[in-house]
C-alpha cells in the first residue's frame, strides 16, 4: 500500500484568458490504477492531463505526484510519460532512435540503451522494426512505437491523451484490450484521456466524467452507469430516458428528475400486466431502428415525452420488428431501476 | 465549346499536364538554362589581348585566370563576405522566425511578418543610398556612437587592416552591415516556414521525454528546421555571391565578384573572363548543396 496518491488535484483551476478550462478541480487517482478522464471536447479533461504533464500550469490550486508538489515544475522534471493525441514521433529518427530518446537524453550507455529498446519492440511487439522511419508504419504501429518511447522510461504514471483516436475502430478494440493487460502487467499508473465512453467504461478502474471545467461525477465504470449522478452524466455515459416534472410524479410517485437506461424497459402487448414492484405506461410505437445486435424502439407516450427502449435481436426474424410501426404497446420497468438525478 | 475542351482535357491527362508545364518549362529551358549554357560556353573562350576580339576555341586559359592572385583574392574575399552574412543572418534570424511560428499571437504573428515584408516594397537601391547616409561619418550612426562616447572604439574598429576603412559608409564593415540587413527577409522566412510545418507537440513531447529546453533546441527543433535554414542560407549566400550595387556604393577600391563580372563584361569587353567569375558561384553553391545533403540537412523534407 502506497502512502501517497499517485495523481492530487487540489482545487486546482487552469483559465485561459478569462475563461476557465478547468475550474476548480479535486482529484485522487491511486497509484496501479487505470483511471479515465471523460468528457466531451472542452470540458477540461485534456487540460487536466496537460497539467500533469507539465505542459500548461495551473492558474491556481496544486498538483501533486506521490505527495511532491509539482504545480509549477517543467515538464522534464516530473517522474510521468505522455502519449500524444497523434503520437508526435520524430519524423527525422528512425524507431529505434525514437524509442531510445528519453535514454539518449539522460545519456545511459549505448548499449544498455540497445537493450532496453530490444526488449521495448519484444514488449509492442515491433521487433525488428527499428530501423523503420515513423512514415513508413502503419497507424497502429505508430501508436505502439510512441507507447514504447514513453514506457522505456520507466514513468510512474503514463498518460494518455486519446490515443486510440485515430486508429479504426477493429484496432481500437484490440488496443483497448491490450493497452488494459500492459497496464495490469505493469502495475503503473495509467491517466487516459477519452470522449468515447464505450471505451473509457472497457478499459478503467475508474472513471471522472469532465463537462464544462468541472467533475461530474468520479467512479467505477459500474458505478458511473447504473448510478448517474445528474443529467449530464446519464446523458454522456450511455443512454437514458429522463423523466422530470408531472410525469416523473405519475410514474415515479415523487418529485424530481429521474433517468431509466433504455435496456431496463420492457416491450410489452398493449393488454399486459405489471406486478406489484413494477410500473407500466402506454404509448405508440413512434420508430423502430434495426441496429444488428439490437433494435431501437422510439415510444412516444400520452402527454408527448418519446422514450427509448432497446432490445437484444433474440430471433433470426428480428428484421420483422419494423413492421410494427404505429402499433400501440404497454411500457414496463422495475422501480428499482429508476435513478434520481441530482442537480 | 469550353465544356467539350473541359472533358477532353479530363479524358486526355496527359495533354492537361503538357498544357500545364509546358510554358513555364520552355520558359525555363530557353530562358533560364540557355543562358547559363551560353554563359558555360563563353567561359571556356578567351580573349585576345592584342586585337581585343573573343576568340571562339575551347581553351582552360580563362579559367586558370581566375587563379592570379588579383582575381583570385577577389573570389575569395567575396566568399568570406557571403559566408559571414549568412551565418549572422542565420543567428538574428531564427530567433525572430521562431518567435513568429511558435510563440506570436495572430496578430503579432501579422505585424511581424509585415515589419519583415515592408523594406521589400521598396526599391532596393533607395534602400543602400539610406544606408550609406545612416552610416556616414556625419550620419546618425556615427552620432550615437559619440554621443555614448564610443569614437575611441570605432576608431580602432575601422583602423583593423582589411575590414576597415575611412568611415563606416566606406569599409568592408559598411558592406557586411548592409548585406545582412538587405538580405535578412530572405532568411527568415524560409526558416518561418520550416518551424510552422514542425508540429507543436513534438517540443512538448521532447520535454516530456527528459529534454531541457536547450537539448530540444538541438535534437528536434533545429534538425527539423534545418532544410529551411539551408534554404535561407542560399538565398543569402547566392545573392551575396552575384551584388555588386552594395559593394560599389559602400565598399572601397576592393572589388566583389559581382564588380568584377561588370567590369570585365563592360568595360573591357573580356566576356569570357566575366563568365568564368560567374561560373565561380555557380560551382560554389553546388558543391554546398552537396555538402549539405552529405550532412542529412534534407532528410526531414
Amino acid at each position: 500500500m502506497e502512502l501517497y496518491n499517485a495523481v492530487t488535484f487540489f482545487k486546482v483551476s487552469k483559465y485561459f484568458g478569462d475563461v476557465a478550462a478547468v475550474d476548480e478541480i479535486d482529484l485522487e487517482i491511486k497509484p496501479g490504477e487505470f483511471f479515465s478522464l471523460l468528457g466531451p471536447s472542452g470540458s477540461g479533461k485534456t487540460t487536466s492531463l496537460r497539467m500533469i504533464a507539465g505542459f500548461d500550469q495551473p492558474t491556481r490550486g496544486n498538483i501533486y505526484l506521490f505527495g511532491r508538489d509539482v504545480s509549477h515544475l517543467p515538464p522534464y522534471e516530473r517522474p510521468v510519460n505522455t502519449v500524444f493525441q497523434d503520437y508526435a514521433l520524430f519524423p527525422h529518427m528512425n524507431v529505434g532512435e525514437n524509442i531510445a530518446y528519453g535514454l539518449m537524453i539522460k545519456r545511459v550507455p549505448k548499449k544498455e540503451q540497445t537493450e532496453r529498446v530490444q526488449k521495448m519492440l519484444a514488449l509492442v511487439q515491433l521487433e525488428g522494426m527499428e530501423k523503420r522511419k515513423p512514415s513508413q508504419l502503419s497507424g497502429g504501429q505508430r501508436q505502439r512505437v510512441a507507447l514504447a518511447r514513453a514506457l522505456i522510461n520507466n514513468p510512474k504514471v503514463l498518460l494518455l491523451d486519446e490515443p486510440l483516436g485515430a486508429l479504426d475502430l477493429k484496432l481500437r478494440q484490440q488496443m483497448q484490450v491490450e493497452l488494459k493487460a500492459l497496464q495490469q502487467r505493469l502495475g503503473i499508473t495509467f491517466i487516459f484521456v477519452t470522449h468515447d465512453q464505450e471505451e473509457a467504461l472497457t478499459m478503467s478502474d475508474r472513471i471522472a466524467v469532465f463537462s464544462q471545467g468541472r467533475i461530474q461525477q468520479i467512479g467505477t465504470p459500474a458505478e458511473m452507469y447504473e448510478n448517474p449522478a445528474n443529467e449530464f452524466v446519464a446523458g454522456f455515459v450511455g443512454t437514458s430516458n429522463l423523466l422530470r416534472g408531472e410525469l416523473a410524479e405519475r410514474l415515479v410517485g415523487e418529485k424530481g428528475t429521474f433517468a431509466i437506461r433504455p435496456e431496463k424497459i420492457q416491450l410489452k402487448p398493449a393488454d399486459a400486466s405489471a406486478t406489484e414492484n413494477e410500473t407500466a405506461v402506454d404509448g405508440v410505437l413512434k420508430d423502430v431502428v434495426y441496429l444488428g445486435l439490437y433494435t431501437r424502439y422510439l415510444v412516444e407516450l400520452e402527454g408527448g415525452l418519446d422514450l427509448v427502449v432497446i432490445r437484444q435481436n433474440l430471433n433470426a426474424s428480428s428484421m420483422s420488428e419494423l413492421k410494427r410501426k404505429s402499433e400501440r404497446v404497454r411500457l414496463i420497468w422495475n422501480q428499482e431501476h429508476v435513478h434520481r438525478l441530482g442537480s | 465549346m469550353l465544356q467539350k475542351a473541359s472533358t477532353y482535357l479530363y479524358q486526355h491527362p496527359k495533354v492537361s499536364l503538357a498544357l500545364l508545364l509546358g510554358p513555364p518549362l520552355g520558359y525555363m529551358l530557353v530562358v533560364y538554362f540557355g543562358s547559363l549554357l551560353a554563359l558555360l560556353v563563353n567561359s571556356f573562350y578567351r580573349l585576345d589581348t592584342f586585337t581585343g576580339l573573343i576568340v571562339r576555341e575551347f581553351t582552360l586559359s580563362t579559367y586558370a585566370k581566375l587563379f592570379q592572385k588579383a582575381n583570385f583574392d577577389i573570389i575569395v574575399r567575396t566568399v568570406s563576405m557571403a559566408a559571414a552574412v549568412t551565418l549572422t543572418d542565420a543567428i538574428f534570424a531564427f530567433p525572430l522566425a521562431y518567435y513568429m511560428a511558435k510563440r506570436a499571437s495572430k496578430k503579432t504573428k501579422s505585424f511581424l511578418f509585415l515589419g519583415v515584408m515592408l523594406p521589400l516594397w521598396s526599391s532596393y537601391l533607395v534602400r543602400v543610398y539610406a544606408w550609406k547616409l545612416i552610416l556616414a561619418k556625419e550620419g546618425i550612426v556615427s552620432w550615437f556612437i559619440r554621443l555614448f562616447g564610443l569614437q575611441g572604439a570605432l576608431d580602432q574598429l575601422l583602423a583593423l587592416p582589411g575590414i576597415g576603412g575611412s568611415s563606416l559608409a566606406l569599409s568592408p564593415i559598411g558592406v557586411f552591415l548592409v548585406f545582412c540587413y538587405i538580405w535578412m527577409p530572405y532568411m527568415i522566412l524560409p526558416i518561418n516556414a520550416a518551424l510552422e510545418r514542425v508540429p507543436r507537440n513534438f517540443e512538448e513531447a521532447s520535454a516530456d521525454l527528459g529534454a531541457n529546453a536547450l537539448l530540444t533546441f538541438a535534437k528536434i527543433t533545429l534538425p527539423l528546421a534545418l532544410p529551411g535554414v539551408i534554404a535561407g542560407s542560399i538565398f543569402t549566400f547566392s545573392l551575396t555571391l552575384g551584388d555588386f550595387i552594395v559593394p560599389l556604393s559602400l565598399g572601397n577600391s576592393k572589388f566583389f565578384i559581382g564588380q568584377a563580372v561588370y567590369s570585365h563584361q563592360g568595360t573591357s569587353g573580356n566576356i569570357p573572363l566575366a563568365a568564368a567569375f560567374t561560373m565561380a558561384p555557380v560551382l560554389i553553391m553546388v558543391i554546398y548543396l552537396l555538402v549539405a545533403r552529405k550532412l542529412g540537412a534534407f532528410d526531414a523534407l
